[in-house]
């Protein structure tokens, strides 16, 4: 499920934009909105294709810097998954 | 205006509206006879322009709307369709087709995909063509099919919407089996809810008690078997759960409809209200339409409402329902919603379960419940001159 060295992005059909309105950034998909607090926006904004879920980490890690992301960050990835936000490249 | 604006006060926060729905055209090639649009919809003409709907889309965003729906009627039927759907997309709107169908050909699919059209929200009216048929007054199954194939051959994600009622919802196994095979990701089963065509067919199209608790366990077999392939969404009989609803999730609070000639409503059969007035948006800006207009302050939050909704322990969970529904079964729109126990309407809903039920004793194949009835009570089918009968002779009353 969370293989680190493997890409995601957000899922065809779903689109995360920043919206000043709401001051945060925010998934949508078909009829509907899901609003995201601070860290799951800068989580989605790394799923993008282009970093493995390691580098994703290691990217939040750096840019805010602090340790010890992964287990929060692997449990929102696998969350989701299931919500079918995000799947493998 | 002052007082009543004391008494109507607004929710304590007021946020702008995620929602702008569009509703482009009242003409459509398909007859239904659940349709919501409104039943003198054939007065209401002068269409908006292109450049109209333009800064209509671009007030809308501006406040921070972020779902744009475009519906009718059959928005197919606008060819400027391609190129609103463009500058919605470009202005950063999730936007969203809904449509019959009909006219979705090849080459438009293909310029709507170049447009960023992000989502099909496909009408199906049963798995069979006679029922197709029958209650569109139109030849138009085999073509939905092949629209679904043509939304899917596009990547496009794809919501299938299924009018629920008596004349389908033996074939609820079939249908939610279709919309699998069809690709859909997400399948809305909606009961009708009585405004409108519907509210005109109503004796039609009521199910009975046992019909709905047999849909919603098939509905549930069905989801079990499916997993999370495709998403089924079962919407509650309102008449039947003696529950209501929190209309539009609120009246003014997230839902923008604007119709084919420019009225600014908080929800898509509003216009039916007496006493009230909706402004246009060939006289005045959204922002000022949706903060400030009596129609759209008229029923937002509590202040509104009398007994029993006032002293009521869930008046901010389901506002007190559905204001027009309480209109049609009571007479008055600042009424609880009849569905309600506490309405001292209630009976009224009642009455009409129970004619649903007597009726169906009555029928003799209830497989074809139809047969018996349509010589008695022939459906009445949305169409200009219907429209215009059904205008004239409520004028007539008046």
């Amino acid at each position: 499920m969370s293989d680190i060295a493997n890409r995601l992005r957000i899922r065809a059909g779903f689109r995360l934009q920043w919206e000043p309105v709401q001051d945060c950034h925010v998934l949508l998909y078909p009829e509907g909105m899901v609003k995201l607090n601070q860290s799951a926006g800068e989580i989605l904004k790394r799923c993008n294709g282009e970093y493995t879920v390691a580098e994703l980490i290691t990217d939040l890690e750096q840019t805010f810097q602090a340790s010890g992301l992964e287990q929060e960050v692997l449990a929102f990835l696998h969350m989701a998954q299931q919500q079918k936000w995000v799947n493998y490249v | 205006m002052k007082s009543k604006n004391v008494i109507t006060a607004p929710a304590p926060t007021l946020n702008p509206p995620l929602w702008l729905l569009a509703e482009l055209t009242y003409r459509c090639p398909l007859h239904c006879v659940f349709c919501y649009n409104p039943v003198d919809f054939a007065v209401h003409q002068n269409e908006l322009s292109t450049s109209e709907w333009l800064r209509v889309l671009q007030e809308g965003r501006a406040m921070g709307a972020v779902q744009c729906g475009f519906s009718g009627g059959e928005p197919l039927l606008r060819d400027d369709l391609e190129l609103l759907v463009a500058e919605a997309h470009q202005l950063g709107y999730y936007t969203n087709l809904i449509t019959s169908g009909v006219g979705l050909t090849e080459a438009r699919a293909a310029r709507l995909k170049l447009a960023g059209l992000d989502h099909v929200q496909l009408s199906f009216q049963d798995s069979t063509r006679e029922i197709n048929d029958l209650v569109t007054r139109s030849k138009t199954f085999g073509l939905k099919q092949q629209v679904a194939h043509i939304i899917k051959s596009h990547g496009w994600p794809m919501v299938i919407n299924v009018v629920i009622h008596r004349l389908n919802i033996e074939h609820i196994g079939r249908i939610i089996e279709m919309a699998a095979e069809l690709g859909a990701e997400y399948l809305e089963l909606a009961n009708t809810q009585y405004y409108s065509w519907a509210h005109v067919n109503r004796d039609q199209l009521l199910p009975t008690r046992e019909q709905l608790v047999r849909a919603e366990q098939e509905t549930d077999r069905w989801r079990e078997k499916l997993g999370d392939k495709m998403r089924i969404f079962f919407v509650s009989p309102d008449y039947h759960e003696a529950k209501p609803k929190k209309c539009m999730n609120g009246w003014g609070n997230i839902f923008l409809t604007i119709t084919p000639d420019g009225t600014a409503l908080p929800c898509h059969t509003a216009r039916m209200l007496p006493g009230l007035t909706f402004p246009n948006v060939r006289d005045m800006g959204l922002n000022e339409i949706w903060f400030d207009s009596d129609g759209f302050n008229r029923y937002r939050g509590t202040g509104w409402m009398k007994e029993p909704c006032s002293s009521c322990a869930d008046k901010e969970k389901d506002l007190g329902g559905c204001r027009c529904q309480a209109f049609l079964l009571s007479g008055d729109a600042n009424a609880a919603d009849p569905v309600c126990p506490k309405s001292s309407h209630h009976h009224v809903v009642t009455q009409l379960i129970a004619d649903a039920e007597s009726r169906a004793a009555g029928t003799a194949d209830a497989s074809a419940p139809w047969t018996t009835e349509q010589s008695v009570h022939p459906l009445i089918y949305r169409g200009p001159k219907e429209s215009l009968r059904l205008k004239s002779e409520e004028m007539k009353k008046e």
